[in-house]
């Protein structure tokens, strides 16, 4: 293969119609081959959830796996603010080609025009079908659908449930599910995760499992694997992530042919609860849509910094006039609404100035009072209320706060101990997303024939920074509408290939893979836990590959990385046996693929000569301090092909052709 | 502070398990007490024993994964939070804490702190769905629902799954659960087709699954991390009810 020229097989035409025209002409499966057809959809979020149920009522045989007891607890459970649809019931100008074009320019023009603008058009039919399954998205006096607005953006799109959509989406997609596997279209096993890719001549034909509760290496063929993994922030150790998010699936298919994107794109959020202690195990996040009504500053003057830090002063004791709201002072058409990157950036450089309020010097304010006292005037206005007092004004306005944002002030007054209705609350970014992933064409098919790959362990929709409340947008366009179509054009030349025999000899020698790396680890017999490792990794991946990167930094990241796995493979320490329920040996398997993962990520931000989204390096930025993307040298998907922990990876580039939209410089000023 | 923990340890679902006394110094009272879990796993594990198996995942309160009986109540003793929401500030130094496993026939102890909670998926597959398929729905404002109809929908629907109603029911009774999601449904127009089915449908399965009868002492709406009132029971057996007369197509 040409390593200039990886094609993204997108279909010729007009952007607007590329889609529709496709979809239409997109060989089929007829329905009586679909029930000879079988299909492992690996991951039970929000894309596979969705992939599986679709799938099965297509007809398809579906095998599907989750590491978890339940397909209900994948980690889209946990998405707080909304999802984006292009309905434009606001009337304020939204339309599929906005949509579109937020999604490019927020990606700072690293994504694939037609993937997104394909994203942009399915996503009023998932607001439709989610209704349709009973999700309670908010609703209007007259009983129809609210929106709210969300950052890097100017129209109201995002459709939510109170600060839980992504639990009420997933448990839709779920429920959905359920009817499939009642009906016995979907065969689901739970407790089970993916430890090796199989391939039969070339093509993905199968899994590895690991049943979770006996150790047992199963064999489980198919004509086609997707894969719905999710994303690997958890490489950071600490992340908004739940704790078992991991890479593995991705990178067994990876050791196989797949090839890595973008890897080194990952989202740091602005909004996250800040780091304690050492003993910590993750990161919460404050949702976005706090942004709406929250007014991000730090004090001005640096000894009343300091005070707070000290414990000497509060927030409160800060006059309007010593308060910096950095955001709105730096960013005056979006203020506190710039997308996540920009706010997160400018979090870190007002800490890195000595400005910050917490112990660590790494947190920032999030101030709700003026939107309580806005709130509150409004609402007097509304009963009829002349002359309130003060004190009615804030209690009127905080009943209008918590009936939008009720649960997650309740979250953060459990994890700080502090009431956010009173005192301003206390963030600092997180990692929270990834947006590289498998490398994947159109078609949302890997480079290895019959793997697939969706929702957020793929790369292909947010290119180098997502907008809020588009995850759960891709994730369900993936699985919904775009994944049950164009498999059909690797599946429908499969029609005549009988069921996979899992007793072939590829099978046997997957198996026989995954039992040695599984023994290995266990042969070390070191002296420190996988969790140490993982934390030891996490700190230098932070360090070096996070917020700001310098090719120093990153050249030194990449030594340590590799020292790293070194110690790892001498020196671990893997309680319990193979055959049992063994949460250590879980965590081993995914500590040794997140090292691997690791090193790509840091080659590949070593390659991006340049600075955009969430990958900012500091040799590339302009004089005041923002971005400097580099279009002539860097406009490309760097796709990684692995060759081993011990040999560099090879990077495969797919060139990025902008016809609809302009290369601009995103500003947010 | 130094706390004294007793733990139960099972290894396996078929032997019999018993209660191990571990003693834990310097844990914070910032911690999350999953992670004074974590600090006493990695303490055994540089010990070289076998670290105790618990579940978790998202610890910000929502997956529905983590459980444990903590001094006797389901998700500890702070009234709306789940395990992984507690943290170590709401206990003394010097206190012995409890851990055990959720106990129900329904759920059986698979290790340690872990249970089996798959009967409250079959459940929901055996009818806590809309049956529609992808593609099928018409404009999502094309039919208007009442926000406070929506709004009570929606505090059905937030049940996360975690089965603490089961562990603190005396009966260990799972009507909390499947009343969550039956109301849910019928409250809704999109649900209300097909709702004398899926009611007897899913009281069907939950009988199957050996869940023990209510007896309304309602401790599972004080225990729920998630405060789903015991109102959707009451909803749950008029439904229950009404379809058992006018309804002959469970199934």
């Amino acid at each position: 293969m040409d390593n200039l020229n990886l094609n993204g097989n997108v279909p010729s035409g007009d952007l607007a119609d590329k889609w529709t025209k496709y979809r239409s002409t997109l060989p089929l499966v007829a329905p009586n081959n679909k029930l000879k057809i079988e299909i492992i959809v690996v991951g039970t979020g929000l894309a596979g959830a969705s992939a599986a149920a679709t799938l099965g009522e297509l007809g398809y045989l579906v095998k599907c796996y989750t590491f978890h007891d339940s397909p209900r607890r994948a980690h889209s459970i946990a998405a707080q603010g909304g999802i984006n649809a292009a309905k434009n019931y606001r009337n304020d100008g939204d339309s599929v080609f906005r949509l579109f074009y937020d999604t490019i320019k927020g990606g700072d023009y690293r994504s694939r025009e037609a993937n997104v603008y394909r994203l942009a058009e399915v996503s009023t039919s998932i607001i439709d079908q989610a209704v349709a399954q009973g999700v309670p998205f908010a609703r209007e006096y007259g009983g129809l659908l609210d929106n709210r607005s969300f950052g890097g953006v100017q129209v109201s799109r995002t459709f939510y449930a109170r600060g839980q959509t992504g639990q009420q989406l997933l448990l839709g997609a779920y429920q959905s599910l359920s009817r499939q596997i009642a009906l016995g279209n979907v065969k689901m096993f739970t407790r089970h995760e993916m430890i090796e890719l199989v391939l039969k001549d070339g093509k993905a034909r199968g899994i590895i499992a690991r049943n979770l509760l006996t150790g047992e290496l199963e064999k489980h063929g198919a004509h086609a694997v997707v894969l719905a993994t999710g994303g690997y922030g958890n490489v950071f150790y600490l992340s908004t992530n739940a704790m078992n998010c991991n890479v593995t699936a991705a990178m067994r298919a990876v050791a196989k042919g797949a090839f890595m994107a973008n890897p080194c794109f990952t989202q740091i959020h602005p909004t996250c609860i800040p780091q304690m202690g050492e003993y910590q195990s993750k990161l919460t996040l404050m949702s976005e849509s706090l942004r709406n009504d929250g007014r991000v500053w730090v004090p001005a003057k640096k000894e009343d910094a300091k005070a707070i830090r000290d414990g000497v002063k509060t927030a409160l004791d800060i006059p309007e006039a010593d308060r910096d709201y950095f955001l709105e002072r730096r960013y005056p058409a979006f203020g506190n609404l710039v997308p996540r990157d920009v706010a997160s950036r400018a979090a870190k450089t007002a800490c890195d100035e000595g400005n910050g309020i917490v112990p660590t010097g790494l947190g920032v304010f999030l101030d709700f009072s003026a939107a309580i006292e806005r709130y509150g005037k409004s609402k007097a206005n509304i009963l009829g209320l002349s002359n309130p007092t003060n004190a009615k004004i804030v209690e009127l306005g905080e009943k209008v706060i918590e009936e939008k944002y009720g649960n997650l002030f309740e979250m953060y007054e459990k994890i700080s101990g502090e009431n956010p209705y009173k005192f301003p609350m206390k963030i600092y970014p997180a990692v929270h997303y990834t947006m590289g992933g498998l490398w994947v064409d159109y078609n949302l098919m890997t480079n290895v024939p019959g793997l697939f790959s969706i929702g957020e362990s793929n790369f292909s929709d947010h290119g180098a920074n997502r907008l809020g409340a588009s995850a759960l947008m891709q994730g369900l366009a993936d699985g919904y509408f775009v994944l049950p179509y164009t498999i059909g054009t690797f599946l429908s030349e499969d029609i005549s290939t009988p069921k996979l025999d899992v007793n072939a000899p590829e099978f046997t020698a997957a198996a026989d893979l995954a039992k040695q790396r599984i023994d290995k680890l266990f042969a070390i017999k070191g002296k420190q836990s996988a969790e140490s490792f993982h934390r030891r990794l996490g700190k230098i991946i932070w360090e070096y590959c996070g917020m700001s990167r310098t090719a120093e930094g990153l050249t030194l990241a990449r030594q340590q990385v590799r020292a790293l796995r070194d110690e790892f493979y001498s020196d671990l320490y893997l309680p319990g046996v193979a055959n049992d329920l063994n949460p250590e040996l879980e965590k081993a398997l995914r500590v040794a693929d997140f090292i691997d993962l690791g090193e790509i990520m840091v080659v590949d931000a070593l390659d991006r000569n340049e600075s955009c989204g969430g990958h900012f390096r500091e040799e590339y930025q302009t004089p005041d301090g923002e971005a400097l993307r580099r279009d002539d040298e860097y406009a490309y998907v760097s796709a990684w092909e692995f060759k081993g922990a011990d040999q560099d990876p090879i990077l495969h580039k797919e060139m990025l052709h902008f016809d609809n939209v302009e290369l601009k410089t995103r500003s947010y000023k | 502070m130094k706390l004294t923990l007793k733990i139960w340890r099972q290894p396996s679902q078929n032997v019999k398990g018993k209660f191990e006394t571990y003693s834990l110094d310097n844990v914070s009272e910032h911690m999350s007490f999953l992670e004074m879990l974590d600090v006493l796993n990695e303490k055994l594990s540089f010990e070289q024993k076998v670290p105790i198996a618990f579940e978790h995942d998202c610890r910000e309160g929502i997956c529905g994964t983590c459980s444990l009986v903590i001094n006797g109540q389901p998700h500890g003793p702070l009234q709306g939070t789940t395990t992984c929401q507690l943290h170590m500030r709401n206990f003394k130094d010097g206190e012995t804490i409890v851990i055990e496993p959720y106990r129900a026939s329904a759920f059986p102890v698979l290790k340690d702190l872990s249970v089996d909670r798959g009967a409250l998926d079959r459940i929901i597959q055996a009818g806590g769905f809309i049956s529609v398929s992808t593609g099928q729905a018409q404009d999502a404002n094309a039919v208007p629902i009442e926000k406070d109809v929506a709004s009570h929908a929606f505090d059905a629907a937030t049940c996360i799954g975690c089965g603490a109603c089961v562990a603190a029911c005396p009966n260990s009774s799972a009507m909390l659960f499947t009343s969550a999601k039956v109301a849910h449904l019928a409250l809704l127009p999109q649900g209300k087709v097909e709702a004398q089915k899926r009611v007897l449908n899913m009281v069907r399965q939950m009988d199957l699954e050996n869940f023990g009868n209510c007896s309304n002492i309602t401790a599972c709406e004080a225990e729920c991390p998630k405060g789903i009132s015991v109102s959707n029971i009451a909803l749950m057996n008029r439904e229950f009810l009404s379809a058992s007369f006018s309804s002959n197509d469970a199934n």
